[in-house]
C-alpha cells in the first residue's frame, strides 16, 4: 500500500513538474508547430481571391487574383499570384519561394514586356496591391519566422475556445513589433490577428470567418478582413473556389512558366 | 481591297470566330495619345503636334492549370500625321504546351531577355517596333518555334525563327527620325533567303541562390540594320550575325546588381558591348508606404565612336519613386550622360491609374549639348524633345 502511495505520489509529482516545465513561451511554440502540422500534406492548393480596397470616404476598387500554392518539404512554400484584374495589371503574376528565417526569393512577370524580374524582398512591410494587406500577412506562417509567447485562453464565438498568443517577428525588415494571435483551440483555425507597428501602437485587426472544411481535413475561411485603425481604411479578401491536390509540381512554380500567361 | 482593309477584315473575322468558338477571355485596351514637340521640326512635313489612337484587343484560353495555352493579341496604331507609324501588327498568336519537364510553343510571340533598365543588349528575338517609342521596348510578333526543357533552378531553350520581321521607322512627316528617310519597301539582306532565312537561338537560364544567370547564342538575321544612303534615302541592309550574351543578375536585401554583355561578329567584323550596374532601393520612405530606387548604369561599347547605338561611353543616373498606393502610382525619371561627347538625354515616364479602367501614362524626353560628329544619332534628335500623355481604357 505504501509503496502504491508512494508511486502515485511520485507520478503526480513528476507530471506537475513536467506541466510546469512548460513556459508560456514554450507553449507558444507548441501551438504554432501543433497549427503547422495540422495543415500538413496539402501538396498544392488553388484558389481566387477577391480584394476589396474600401478608404475612410467608403469608396471601393476590387482586385481578383488567383493563388497557386506548392507545400515544400523542409522549406517554405512556393506559391504564385495571378492577377486577373484591374485590367491595366491583367497577366501580371508573382513567383515566391518562401524561407523561413532566410530571405524569400521572388520574380515578378510584368506582361507587357513579357519579362521576368527577380526583385528584392525587402520590401515586406509595404502594402499588397495599395491594399492593407503587407507582403508579409499574406506570406506563408513559417514556424521559425516567429517567436511565441502564450497568454491565455479565452471563448472567441461560435462556441469556440482561443489560444490567444503573441508573436514576434524573428525575421528582418518587419513593419511590426509584435502580433496577438487568436486561433481556436480544436482546430486551429485563425480566427484574430491585431498587429502592433514599430511603435508598439496598434495598427491593423484582421478577423477570418466562414471556415469550411477541404476535402475532409483542411480549413479554410471564406473572408479575411483588414481594418486599419490609423488610416480607417480596410481591405477584405473573399475566397472561393479552392480546391486541394490538382497534381502541380515544381515545374509549375518556375520562373520559366511565369512566361505561360 | 488594299493591304490594310484586308488585314482588318480578316482580323475581325478571325477575333469573332474565336470568342465565339473558344469561349476565349477577352480584354484588351483602346488607348488615345498625345504628342507635343517644343521646338519646330528640322525638316518639311513634320508637325509640332500628333494624336494617336491605338487598339490591342486579347484573346486567350487557358486549360489543364495554366499547362496549355491559346493567345491572339493583334495591335492596331493609327496616326495623324506619319503614314509609317500607322500600322498593325500580330503581337501575338500562339500555343504553349507544357508536360512534364517539357515545354512547347509553336506560333507568333514575344521573348525578353535581360536585367538591365537602360539599355537591353542581350535581348535579340524580337524586332524592335521604333515607331512605337525610341525607348526600344515595343517589339513586334515573331514567328517562332521553342522547345524548353525546365529544372528546378531553371531552364535551357531552343528557338527556331523561321521568319524575319525588318524594323519600323518614321515616315517623312513623323518626328523622331534620321535626317534620311528610311526606305523600308527597299530593304536589303546578305543571305539570299532574304526575310526567309532561318534563324536559331539557344538560351539557358539558372537561379543559384541570390544569383540569376543567363547565357544566350543566336545566329541568324541581325535585327539592327546597317544604314546605307542610296540617293536621298537610306536603305536598311541586314547581316547575317551570331550573338553570344551574358545576363547576370545578384539580388539582395535592398540591392540589385546587374551586366548584360555581348559579343557580336559578322563576316567582316566583330564588337563587344556591356552595360552593368546596379538599383538600390529605400523601402517605406519616410515612414510612408512609397519606395525610392536609386538606379545608375554604365555602357560601353568596343566601336566606340562608330558604334550604332548612342550607348558607347555612358552613364546612366535615374530615380523610380513608386508610391504603392490603390491607383498604382510610379514615376522613373533618368538622365544619360556621354562621357565622350557630353551629350544628355533627360526621360521622365510616369503612370497613374483612375477608377478600375482607365490608366493615364506620361512620358517626357529632352536632349541637349549633341554634337553633330561625335553623337550624330542623338545630333539628329535635337528639335525633337517631347512631352506625351496617353489615355488608355483597358476592357
Amino acid at each position: 500500500m505504501k509503496i502504491k502511495k508512494i508511486i502515485l505520489a511520485t507520478c503526480l509529482g513528476l507530471m506537475a513538474s513536467v506541466a510546469h516545465a512548460e513556459t508560456s513561451q514554450e507553449k507558444g511554440l507548441r501551438i504554432a508547430k501543433e497549427a503547422d502540422a495540422r495543415d500538413n500534406g496539402f501538396k498544392d492548393l488553388t484558389a481566387d481571391m477577391k480584394m476589396i480596397l474600401k478608404n475612410r470616404a467608403g469608396k471601393t476598387s476590387t482586385r481578383n487574383i488567383r493563388i497557386k500554392t506548392l507545400e515544400v518539404n523542409g522549406d517554405g512554400d512556393k506559391s504564385m499570384s495571378l492577377f486577373d484584374s484591374p485590367a491595366d495589371v491583367k497577366g501580371t503574376t508573382m513567383l515566391t519561394y518562401t524561407h523561413g528565417l532566410k530571405a524569400d526569393d521572388q520574380w515578378l512577370y510584368l506582361p507587357a514586356l513579357r519579362r521576368v524580374k527577380r526583385i528584392n524582398s525587402r520590401n515586406k512591410s509595404g502594402p499588397f496591391m495599395g491594399s492593407e494587406f503587407a507582403f508579409e500577412d499574406l506570406g506563408s506562417q513559417e514556424v521559425e519566422k516567429y517567436t511565441y509567447n502564450f497568454l491565455r485562453e479565452e471563448p472567441c464565438g461560435s462556441g469556440w475556445t482561443c489560444n490567444v498568443v503573441e508573436r514576434k517577428p524573428a525575421y528582418q525588415y518587419s513593419g511590426y513589433s509584435r502580433q496577438v494571435v487568436w486561433s481556436d483551440t480544436k482546430e486551429h483555425r485563425l480566427v484574430k490577428v491585431d498587429f502592433y507597428d514599430r511603435k508598439n501602437a496598434k495598427l491593423k485587426t484582421l478577423v477570418s470567418s466562414g471556415y469550411k472544411q477541404y476535402i475532409g481535413h483542411y480549413w479554410r475561411p471564406a473572408t479575411m478582413n483588414m481594418q486599419n485603425h490609423l488610416t480607417g481604411k480596410s481591405t477584405t479578401l473573399t475566397w472561393s473556389n479552392y480546391k486541394f491536390r490538382n497534381g502541380l509540381t515544381s515545374r509549375d512554380f518556375n520562373k520559366n512558366s511565369l512566361q505561360r500567361r | 481591297m488594299n493591304m490594310k482593309t484586308r488585314t482588318a477584315l480578316l482580323t475581325s473575322l478571325l477575333m469573332t470566330s474565336l470568342t465565339t468558338s473558344l469561349q476565349a477571355d477577352v480584354s484588351g485596351n483602346i488607348a488615345v495619345e498625345g504628342r507635343y514637340f517644343s521646338h519646330n521640326g528640322l525638316y518639311p512635313l513634320q508637325e509640332n503636334s500628333n494624336v494617336s489612337i491605338s487598339l490591342q484587343p486579347e484573346f486567350r484560353k487557358r486549360w489543364d492549370n495554366d499547362r496549355k495555352s491559346f493567345t491572339f493579341i493583334p495591335f492596331y496604331r493609327w496616326d495623324n500625321n506619319d503614314d509609317e507609324r500607322s500600322h498593325g501588327d500580330i503581337r501575338q498568336l500562339d500555343t504553349t504546351i507544357a508536360t512534364g519537364d517539357w515545354e512547347y510553343q509553336a506560333g507568333i510571340s514575344k521573348v525578353f531577355w535581360g536585367v538591365t533598365e537602360s539599355q537591353h543588349l542581350v535581348d535579340i528575338i524580337n524586332q524592335t517596333d521604333s515607331v512605337e517609342n525610341i525607348d526600344g521596348e515595343d517589339k513586334l510578333g515573331q514567328p517562332m518555334l521553342r522547345v524548353s526543357r525546365i529544372f528546378d533552378e531553371g531552364s535551357i531553350g531552343l528557338y527556331v525563327l523561321p521568319y524575319f520581321r525588318e524594323r519600323t521607322f518614321a515616315g517623312a512627316s513623323g518626328r523622331l527620325r534620321t535626317p534620311l528617310v528610311v526606305d523600308t519597301d527597299n530593304p536589303r539582306f546578305e543571305s539570299s533567303d532574304d526575310e526567309r532565312h532561318i534563324d536559331y537561338a539557344l538560351r539557358w537560364n539558372h537561379t543559384f541562390d541570390a544569383v540569376d544567370l543567363g547565357l544566350s547564342y543566336f545566329d541568324g538575321t541581325s535585327r539592327e540594320p546597317e544604314l546605307q544612303q542610296v540617293g536621298a534615302s537610306l536603305v536598311p541592309y541586314y547581316r547575317q550575325i551570331q550573338q553570344v550574351g551574358l545576363d547576370l543578375q545578384y539580388t539582395s536585401d535592398s540591392w540589385l546588381w546587374k551586366l548584360e554583355a555581348i559579343r557580336r561578329e559578322n563576316a567582316d567584323t566583330g564588337y563587344n558591348a556591356a552595360v552593368g550596374g546596379f538599383e538600390y532601393t529605400f523601402v517605406g520612405i519616410n515612414d510612408s508606404s512609397a519606395d525610392l530606387g536609386a538606379i545608375a548604369e554604365y555602357h560601353t561599347d568596343s566601336r566606340d565612336k562608330l558604334a550604332t547605338s548612342p550607348f558607347q561611353n555612358d552613364i546612366f543616373l535615374g530615380a523610380r519613386f513608386t508610391l504603392n498606393d490603390a491607383q498604382s502610382t510610379e514615376l522613373l525619371a533618368g538622365t544619360v550622360f556621354d562621357l565622350d561627347s557630353n551629350s544628355k538625354t533627360l526621360r521622365i515616364e510616369a503612370s497613374r491609374r483612375i477608377g478600375d479602367d482607365i490608366k493615364i501614362n506620361f512620358e517626357a524626353q529632352a536632349v541637349t549639348d549633341t554634337d553633330a560628329t561625335d553623337d550624330p544619332l542623338l545630333h539628329s534628335l535635337r528639335a525633337d524633345d517631347f512631352v506625351q500623355l496617353e489615355f488608355q481604357r483597358f476592357f
